[in-house]
């Protein structure tokens, strides 16, 4: 990333700027470092809504900019959250174990120390041994490995299949839900290997760290801004130069990208791969600041909700992408929270912790039928920059293609 | 003249209707051909099926020295061997500027590693310079392709064509939507173009035609009906018969 690249994307400098100036607000106003204003539990919802952040970049570099909409993202972010769960219950057991069994006279052996944790682990599923899938729980490195190899895998086989026979549109739409759907009820069953519908749980503790959560929360919302930082910056890179212009192209018009030469398909692929990457660390990311993970949080109207934010953010635009997220999340959290006073109409009171959806479906209707281009088209009042007057007409002749009101002069 | 496009046999059908019907074409290395022909002739269809965009029932299309066949090719391969082409309606990247519309089309590497890591040359931004005042549209760079007229789409659409450096263009209806000057300068790039390579265009206006100076090729419901110069084709009482005593 040479000094050009900054000094034609100032955005992704401001971004950068007010990412650091929040994450060290929170901090000095933190229960664990700072000076207690903020609780270690908003602290988690803070750090977990930048998790959220970086799969809206990713969805946004997905659907925003090459016209690929997606509704299977939360899936790699679920399994990201996998795959880093297993290693923290395999350690936390292990260690657990090893200091019960630490009593006994003899001293225990391997295999009933890992005999032991697998009871422990699998007891709620009614077994007692480690499946195949858990090989590489004991080390957290090739956990790691696994958190951006086992989504990046899942998208690169999902999406050649689906790319390769030219399924775009609705159907994609429609192919990538069946996938979520299909992950999710497989994660259910208690034979799936990764405990069904109990889910990976107690993630919050980090093997062998004696710091308190207070100060573990600080630390993932430093991981988790530094996570966002970097994912925004290899978006923005992304976009910045000529690959930009050839998913843009596909989003637009991907016929005439295939008549200059560039191989479609391939493309897509690697935007949709990569995107489940970032999607897959960010879900990493969350899942130790949430605590727990079962196959609820990949439902398919998870990864619906996503496609919402960024729409509501604006689409096309990564610091959109990312402002929709929070703000809708942040929002989210504080209706169905509680704390929103219920309105009594006399007749009927509407409690929000009901009614909250309803009003995001409203409001998702509203901003795309009059304000397509989100909260970050505010940006563009303040810069001074107009949509184009085009009569109406889409900047492409594909479904995908950006309309009138979402483009800029 | 060794022929560096061959097209023989080709048959296309949509729902029971012929819309190439045995057609057969040929082409040289550097030569400028014009096609004409009724509405619903086919000639669009004769450029999908070159493009890889239609796959004929029936039928050949070889290619270049080595005479492979195109047909087993995807729409970017073909492509990459070598074949430009302009669409009867403008199609540019409206979102985008002129100069990228143009950095996108110029010769290079077309894999998605090597385009990821491409940062334009100042050699290519010079190429990029260099045809955008030969289009007229010097001026325009950083404009977005969507602001610009009808007739300057066209021109951006035949800059990213020669930015291609292909060997074949195929050219559908350029001038279209330009003023007279428009059309002679359109004209002298086409026939500046077929000296080094192949060019194929479609056209309905006569004069246009007559100004290329070049083989004319008459196609009618989905085949050729007469080929040789202007005047013979114009000549031939089956021309006038379908096309031009309408
Ligand atoms: N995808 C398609 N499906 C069905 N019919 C088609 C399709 N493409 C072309 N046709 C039909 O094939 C015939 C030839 O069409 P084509 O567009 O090639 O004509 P053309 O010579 O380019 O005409 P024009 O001068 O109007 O551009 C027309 O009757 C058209 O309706
Ligand atoms: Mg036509």
């Amino acid at each position: 990333m040479d000094r050009s690249f900054v000094a034609q994307n100032p955005s992704v400098l401001v971004f950068l700027a007010i990412l650091s100036l929040f994450t060290l607000g929170v901090t000095i106003l933190s229960e664990g470092v700072g000076i207690g204003v903020i609780s270690t539990s908003f602290v988690k919802t803070l750090g977990k809504t930048l998790c959220l952040g970086l799969i809206a970049v990713a969805m946004d570099l997905v659907w925003g900019f090459t016209g690929i909409l997606s509704l299977g993202h939360f899936a790699f972010f679920g399994l990201g959250g996998y795959m880093i769960g297993m290693w923290l219950m395999y350690e936390r057991t292990r260690l657990i174990v090893v200091d019960s069994l630490a009593q006994a006279e003899i001293p225990p052996t391997s295999t009933e120390v890992v005999d032991a944790i697998a009871t422990q682990v699998f007891g709620v599923v009614g077994s007692s041994e480690f499946p195949l899938i858990w090989a590489f729980s004991h080390s957290l490195t090739l956990q790691l490995i696994l958190v951006v190899l086992v989504p990046g895998l899942l998208a690169l086989i999902f999406g050649w299949l689906a790319f390769r026979s030219r399924v775009t549109g609705v159907y994609l739409s429609i192919l990538t839900q069946a996938m979520t759907l299909a992950l999710a009820l497989y994660l259910f069953q208690n034979d799936s290997g990764l405990r069904g519908n109990n889910g990976l749980s107690g993630l919050q503790n980090l093997p062998g760290v004696t710091a308190s959560q207070d100060v573990v929360s600080i630390w993932f919302l430093w991981a988790s801004a530094l996570a966002l930082g970097l994912g925004y910056m290899l978006a923005a890179w992304v976009v910045s130069g000529k690959f930009g212009s050839v998913i843009r192209g596909i989003r637009d018009n991907e016929a005439r990208v295939r008549f200059l030469g560039y191989s479609v398909e391939v493309y897509k692929l690697a935007v949709f791969t990569l995107t489940a990457c970032i999607a897959a660390v960010a879900g990493a990311l969350y899942y130790p600041q949430a605590g727990i993970i079962n196959p609820e949080e990949m439902a398919p109207i998870a990864s619906i909700y996503l496609a919402v934010w960024v729409a509501i953010g604006g689409r096309g635009r990564l610091y959109g992408a990312v402002i929709g997220a929070a703000f809708v999340s942040l929002l989210s959290t504080w209706f169905t929270g509680g704390q929103v006073p219920d309105i009594p109409l006399g007749f009927y009171t509407i409690k929000w912790v009901d009614w909250w959806q309803v009003l995001l479906g409203v409001s998702f209707v509203l901003v795309t039928l009059f304000a397509p281009q989100g909260i970050g088209g505010l940006f563009d009042l303040w810069t001074n920059r107009h949509a184009p007057q085009r009569h109406g007409a889409a900047l492409g002749p594909d479904e995908s293609a950006l309309r009138e009101k979402e483009a800029t002069e | 003249m060794s022929t560096l496009l061959e097209v023989s046999g080709v048959s296309v059908t949509f729902d029971g209707f012929r819309a190439i019907n045995n057609l057969s074409f040929q082409i040289g290395n550097a030569e400028l051909r014009a096609v004409i022909g009724p509405n619903g002739a086919g000639k669009t269809t004769f450029m999908d099926i070159v493009t890889g965009k239609t796959r004929p029932d029936e039928g050949r299309v070889i290619w270049g020295e080595k005479s492979v066949s195109l047909l087993r090719m995807s729409e970017a391969k073909i492509a990459q061997a070598g074949i430009g082409r302009k669409f009867q309606k403008p199609t540019v990247f409206e979102d985008q500027t002129v100069q990228e519309n143009l950095l996108m089309a110029l010769k290079n590497k077309r894999g998605w590693l090597g385009v990821l890591f491409y940062r334009p040359s100042a050699d290519d931004l010079d190429k990029v310079a260099d045809l955008a005042s030969e289009i007229g549209l010097k001026d325009e760079l950083t404009r977005k392709s969507g602001e610009l007229s009808h007739g300057q789409k066209q021109w951006l659409e035949i800059g990213m064509l020669l930015a291609q450096e292909p060997r074949l263009l195929l050219v559908d209806e350029p001038a279209a939507g330009m003023t007279p000057q428009e059309r002679e300068h359109t004209t002298d790039l086409l026939v500046q173009a077929a000296k080094t390579r192949a060019v194929v265009v479609v056209e309905h206006d006569m004069e246009f035609v007559r100004r290329l100076n070049c083989k004319v090729t008459v196609l009618h419901e989905g085949s050729v009906l007469a080929e040789g110069s202007l005047d013979h084709v114009t000549s031939n009482q089956d021309v006038i018969d379908v096309y031009l005593g309408r």
